[in-house]
């Protein structure tokens, strides 16, 4: 029934997963010394932020079925990580907002 | 100096003495006073606001005190496992609708344990896609792991072993470097290897319970889940943006950026272009906003 099995789809997966290791895993395995530059540094800190922002930010209005409810879940999602809630807490109140916003356009139009 | 005054001087001997040794026994008392005082007060103060359940039993609460690393991070993970079970839930259900087998997507989700990687990835084999690109398609989209990975070197033991490093490798992920970046002392391996039990357990579970319940959920849930992964990227990066400034204008820059560049890339048809320009445009912002944001401020 399924058309990608592990004897159809096997080399695919072993690329796959040995790409994503070596990527993890080569930086650690070199750099056994701790670098002391204050800019590298710093840049390090802000990495995460930048790229979760750029992932993030953009896309997430268009991750539900129509825009509306994208961007009520959003704004939801911000203010209750901006009052400090627990990641699982933002991450269901934003999809229940979105799931509400949509059955309510279910219901009402 | 006749024999009388040698018996002064012993009796004055014997006489110091005595006082000595009351003096202590005075001094022994008066501590164990203060000791047991301080007790008192501080089982007054502390035990007196905790619930009946939480009060220290006085034999062992020595023994539960120390915390281990592992447990430790093991108890900060488990929001995130259990944040990726949604996440996972909808790569199981994507999966399985592209005609993967269930226990392939599971074994996709377990050896590569990457969000956007394995959406990219099995789009691209769903494609027909050969090899060779699909390893450039899985490094381009993954590379942020290569950033990540680096900066966590910098947390880490120098004197560690690499093949504690290689098994530290394989948890590096967005939400579990974000939580080991936000330590303050270097990262050790037992805490990072308890950090990321949950989330590896989470994320296989999730895809479990997706690729075999894909048909149990209502299909308005199943189109809403897709924002639960970023709904866990905004939970993590807005609340340490409200008391640091220099990341809150981070924020703003890399977003600006990636939204302006997304509009530009909108008129490119080929997929694979596509997919080079949006990991771009995921390396970009960084790049130009973090040595612009962290300037200090005067």
């Amino acid at each position: 029934m399924s058309l990608f099995t592990f004897s159809t789809a096997g080399l695919m997966l072993a690329v796959m997963a040995l790409t994503t290791y070596t990527i993890r895993v080569t930086p650690m395995a070199i750099f056994h010394r701790k670098l002391e530059n204050r800019w590298f540094k710093d840049f390090m800190f802000y990495i995460p932020f930048c790229v979760l922002a750029a992932m993030t930010f953009p896309d997430v209005i268009y991750s539900t079925k129509s825009l509306t409810s994208g961007i009520v879940a959003t704004v939801v999602a911000l203010i209750m990580s901006w009052r400090k809630r627990d990641l699982l807490t933002v991450a269901i109140g934003a999809v229940a907002a979105a799931v509400l916003v949509e059955y309510l356009k279910i219901v009402m139009f | 100096m006749g024999e009388r005054t040698k018996k002064i001087k012993t009796v004055i001997r014997r006489q110091n003495s005595r006082r000595k040794a009351t003096l202590r026994a005075l001094k022994w008392r008066r501590d164990k006073f203060n000791r047991r005082l301080r007790e008192q007060v501080n089982d007054l103060m502390i035990v007196r606001h905790l619930p009946k359940f939480l009060k220290p039993k006085k034999r062992s609460q020595t023994q539960e005190q120390p915390k281990s690393e592992y447990v430790r991070g093991l108890l900060l993970g488990k929001s995130i496992g259990l944040g990726y079970v949604p996440v996972s839930f909808t790569f199981g259900l994507v999966a399985v609708q592209m005609g993967f087998d269930p226990w392939v997507a599971v074994f996709i989700s377990l050896t590569n344990l990457a969000s956007a990687g394995q959406f990219a990835g099995i789009r691209m084999i769903a494609g027909g896609a050969p090899a060779i690109e699909l390893a450039m398609t899985t490094l381009v989209v993954n590379i942020r792991y290569f950033l990540m990975s680096l900066s966590l070197t910098q947390k880490i033991d120098s004197k560690l072993p690499t093949y504690k490093r290689c098994i530290m490798a394989f948890g590096v992920t967005d939400e579990i470097f974000a939580l080991a970046a936000m330590e303050k002392e270097d990262v050790s391996f037992p805490f990072f290897g308890g950090l990321m039990t949950c989330p590896i357990v989470g994320w296989t579970l999730g895809t479990v319970l997706g690729a075999f319940a894909a048909e149990l959920m209502p299909p308005l849930v199943q189109a809403c889940m897709g924002i639960a992964l970023y709904c866990m990227f905004i939970a993590i990066i807005v609340p340490p943006s409200r008391s640091n400034k220099k990341i809150f204008y981070s924020i703003v820059i890399a977003s600006a950026f990636r939204a302006y560049s997304n509009m530009c890339l909108a008129s490119i048809r080929y997929h694979k272009t596509a997919v080079v320009g949006h990991s771009l445009s995921q390396l970009l912002p960084q790049q130009l906003s973090a040595p612009h944001s962290s300037r200090p401020k005067r």
